[in-house]
């Protein structure tokens, strides 16, 4: 019955107004009289509350009406505006909110029952009415109003006195000027109710934008990536030109594309506030949450970021803002004994700087403390104690990137479950930014995110191996050395196998690209060596390749489907003569080469290669029992938590088991059953159905984007370990047997069961 | 004429195979390809289509069949699927044919293998067999290992 245009334009509009009115609200909460802010609020449910009636949206148009006539009294200044008041606004919002959420997926306005916030809204109002009499602000604007409607005979004396010297000096022109001075003055007064002022503004705002459809700036986008390539060709093709008419021509082109593609950019350019905005409520209600007091000061929200950018950032900022209080800040009374101010402060800034956009995020509270910092990530094993005793401490404060740590003592609603700032770090990085941290002890805590500006053009070296040219981003690249084969020969060394090259005194690891590939190497003896020095989750490593072009502005575009599966490239992109380039994704590159933990790529038609010996030596295990009994082992970088789920959470998906967890569908491997399975023979579970215990021990395990959980009958231990003695596995599914803790163990091959055991699910998913 | 359709047709070998001309988009003299290392197999590599990079699936190798000879250059017929357009790999091109159902047949129980589940059926044509490929079965690459 609604007309789905109408409604669409509708629920655009609102959602954007809703989002200003967050901010509004908390604006007036500080300072309730801001007017201009205060009208504007007025003016937003007002529209709201017109719209829903136009359109018979009953429930919606009631609560806005409700929080309309309690702000028309605040706007009369027959009140004035409290954190009572924000707090009931706010709901008002969110049930807006929840509402059109569900008009916008059923059409309808949802079940659920808001006459108890109407009826809190209304009850504020009407307090407001009986204790207005006291309240002496009766509307001043209008009386002068009055005044100048009804008598500017009167006032014309009053008006013209301070100009009364000028009468005198020309007595002649006398008779005109005075009614001209009388109104000015008058005028003056009268004339700036700020709504009128702000309405024309905001015309005038509509009049000169239009809205478009995102996907149409993306294929603009395109398009132009695509002409920049073409202009690129044509200008290689004109060098060996010398007719000055087509060079002219030529030089047109050039400059026209460039200058295109920089507005064409600016399209999708949005201000920063897009996402700030959303902050100030977000740290009202975790401070009210937490029990802290925080004043949240936010600048540079004009800074402006590409459209897709500011999407990824939202959630790693909310994560550090979510920290900064609920660990940064502390307690009032805490800080009261440390002579600061009760009232925490949380700063979050925007600017440019070098071509990127910096966000610092700093809270003036307890800082980092490093020691704890060290005994947490020892205790979780995340670094071996000599390598803690080593650490500066900006290096141990960088531990807090590590995947399963956390400093907080208690986990609470909002943080402290181990998942966080690795998070944050790994979703920033996959947008090509970079995170750092500084806390200067006792002094609070600045996180520093640096944003590339566009995803869309990346500069990119260009690179030659196997007869084959690669793009690398540059974000990744730190150097270029060049060793002639005598130096090739010397400085190229190798410990048990594994190549290495001494840069600057440090052992720098070394990955052939060729042999990553499993290309035929064409690199001769007598070449020169070149190596492209690389960074992966701050590890550097060198890459040797057959050669090196040049660098390229390139546009990456995503591989299809059937070659998604590949870890080591990140997409391909056409270049200027018209081919194509794979865009190689470093980080993959060093998960294959084992540069960095991770799970082996699962790229089909790839050779299985069982876990080195060299590799497993030292090793953290995470040791436990299976359902079926014994004892085994995997290695615990690839273990991402340790979960217990209660029996009865789990669900079937046809024959598999799976859980909720996060938010996501978490297929559930048993250890026992798989290995079985995969030996061809049926479970020999020992564990009774009566088993008394109703919860279920899950390792969570993850490798890229792939998660599994892996049933055990429970976790023994987590133990660092040099595994000596090892014996070849009698079973698929088992990578060898070795004695842990005077226990023959075996060590399942983690990558392999998970395949096994998902591979239905997986392809539903593709 | 309710029952007839239309197929672009094209070889593989003497062999002559068909898809519904409303998937296919259109088709394209070689294109220098570039390889994709530790790719499945069947992918040949990736080719510039105006702007748009696409797969390119080797037919021969995807329907079990021998590979081509060096000396041959292959043609893209490119194929539209949900994810955007995918090449085939195929040896020359044939004509857009229109057959009606009287001529079709279902794949005899003697073809086994891989290139079942690939095959719709067959038209029997008055000089030659036109044998009919599944689309999506051929653009969904097996998983190669279990």
């Amino acid at each position: 019955m609604l007309n789905n245009e109408i409604l669409r334009e509708f629920l655009l509009e609102t959602h954007e107004n809703l989002a200003l009115l967050d901010s509004d609200l908390i604006t007036l909460e500080k300072n309730p009289t801001e007017k201009n802010t205060l009208a504007q609020v007025f003016r937003t449910l007002h529209s709201v509350k017109g719209t829903a009636g136009f359109m018979g949206l009953v429930k919606l148009e009631s609560v806005a009406h409700s929080a309309e006539s309690l702000l028309s009294k605040l706007r009369a200044g027959e009140m004035r505006f409290n954190p009572t008041i924000a707090t009931a606004m706010l709901q008002v919002v969110d049930a807006i909110r929840e509402m059109l959420a569900s008009i916008e997926a059923s059409g309808e306005e949802g079940t659920g029952d808001y006459s108890a916030l109407t009826a809190e809204v209304d009850r504020l109002r009407e307090a407001g009415e009986n204790e207005a009499p006291t309240v002496p602000s009766p509307a001043p604007a209008q009386v002068v109003e009055q005044r100048v409607a009804e008598q500017p005979v009167v006032e014309h004396p009053a008006g013209a006195a301070p100009i009364a010297p000028q009468p005198s000096v020309v007595p002649v022109m006398a008779p005109p000027p005075p009614p001209v001075a009388a109104h000015s003055p008058a005028e003056t007064i009268v004339i700036p109710p700020p709504e009128t002022a702000t309405e024309t503004k905001a015309a005038n705002v509509a009049d000169s934008n239009i809205r478009v459809d995102v996907g149409l700036l993306d294929k603009l986008m395109t398009l132009v990536g695509e002409l920049v390539l073409a202009r690129n060709q044509i200008l290689q093709y004109s060098a060996s030109h010398e007719d000055d008419a087509f060079l002219g021509a030529v030089q047109r082109l050039n400059l026209l594309t460039t200058e295109l593609q920089a507005s064409v950019m600016k399209t999708r350019m949005q201000p920063i506030g897009n996402v700030l905005n959303k902050f100030p409520r977000i740290v009202r209600d975790l401070a009210l949450a937490c029990g802290k007091k925080v004043r949240f000061e936010m600048d540079g929200q004009d800074t402006e970021l590409d459209k897709t950018l500011i999407e990824a950032i939202r959630d790693p900022l909310t994560h550090i803002v979510r920290n900064a209080i609920d660990h940064g800040i502390e307690p009032p009374e805490t800080r009261k004994s440390r002579g600061k101010p009760e009232e925490g402060r949380l700063r979050m800034v925007a600017y440019h700087e070098g071509g990127k956009v910096i966000i610092e995020i700093s809270d003036d509270g307890g800082g980092i403390d490093e020691a704890r910092v060290r005994d947490k990530a020892l205790s979780a094993k995340l670094v071996s104690p000599e390598v803690a005793a080593g650490m500066s401490r900006q290096e141990l404060l960088r531990l807090i990137f590590l995947p399963g740590f956390s400093t907080a003592d208690r986990v609470t609603q909002f943080s402290g479950r181990g998942v966080g700032m690795d998070v944050v770090r790994t979703n920033i990085e996959r947008i090509g930014g970079a995170v750092d941290i500084e806390s200067p002890p006792g002094q609070g805590t600045t996180i520093r995110t640096k944003i590339p500006l566009t995803l869309a053009i990346i500069p990119a070296l260009i690179i030659v191996s196997g007869g084959q040219r690669y793009a690398i981003p540059q974000v990744s690249l730190l150097e270029l050395v060049r060793l002639d084969p005598q130096q090739a020969l010397r400085g190229i060394e190798r410990i048990q196998g594994a190549p290495v090259y001494r840069l600057r005194g440090t052992l720098l690891p070394m990955v052939f690209l060729d042999e990553q590939l499993q290309l035929a190497v064409t690199r001769g003896a007598t070449d020169d060596l070149n190596i492209i020095v690389l960074q992966a989750d701050d590890r550097p490593f060198g890459l040797i390749v057959d050669a090196i072009r040049d660098t390229e502005e390139i546009v990456v575009k995503p591989l299809q489907q059937q070659l998604k599966g590949i870890s080591v490239f990140a997409g391909a992109a056409i270049m200027g003569d018209g081919r194509v380039a794979l865009v190689l994704d470093v980080l993959g590159l060093a998960q294959r080469a084992s540069v960095i933990p991770g799970l082996k790529s699962r790229a089909v038609g790839e050779r299985e290669r069982p876990a080195a010996p060299a590799e497993s030596a030292g090793q953290t295990l995470l040791l436990f029992a299976p359902s079926a009994g014994g004892q085994m082992a995997m290695p615990l970088s690839l273990v991402a938590r340790l979960e217990e789920f209660p029996r009865s959470s789990l669900e079937n998906l046809g024959a598999r088991q799976v859980v909720q967890y996060r938010g996501e569908i978490l297929p559930l491997v048993d250890v026992s059953r798989e290995l079985a399975s995969l030996g061809g023979h049926a479970c020999a579970t020992k564990r009774h159905e009566d088993d008394a215990s109703d919860t279920v021990s899950v390792v969570v395990y993850a490798a890229g984007e792939q998660r599994a959980g892996l049933i055990v009958d429970r976790i023994l231990d987590i133990v660092h370990d040099q595994v000596a003695t090892r014996a070849r596995a009698n079973r698929p599914g088992v990578l060898f047997t070795a004695i842990v803790q005077e226990k023959v163990t075996e060590f399942i091959d983690v990558a392999a069961l998970v395949r096994a055991a998902t591979t239905d699910l997986l392809q539903a998913t593709t | 004429m309710t029952d007839s359709h239309q197929y672009c047709t094209f070889y593989l070998g003497d062999q002559c195979f068909g898809l519904d001309v409303l998937r296919v988009q259109e088709i394209v003299r070689y294109q220098p390809l570039t390889l994709v290392p530790l790719a499945h197999p069947m992918i040949r590599g990736l080719i510039n289509l105006r702007g748009q990079i696409v797969t390119a699936i080797d037919l021969r190798e995807r329907l079990g069949l021998p590979p081509r000879l060096e000396e041959l250059e292959p043609v893209n017929v490119v194929v539209q699927t949900d994810e955007g357009a995918v090449s085939l790999l195929v040896d020359e091109i044939g004509d857009v044919l229109e057959v009606t159902e009287e001529q079709f047949e279902r794949p005899p129980e003697t073809l086994q293998g891989t290139a079942r589940d690939l095959i719709q059926g067959v038209y029997k044509l008055a000089d030659r067999l036109l044998v009919i490929l599944e689309p999506e079965q051929v653009l969904s690459l097996p998983t190669a290992r279990t």
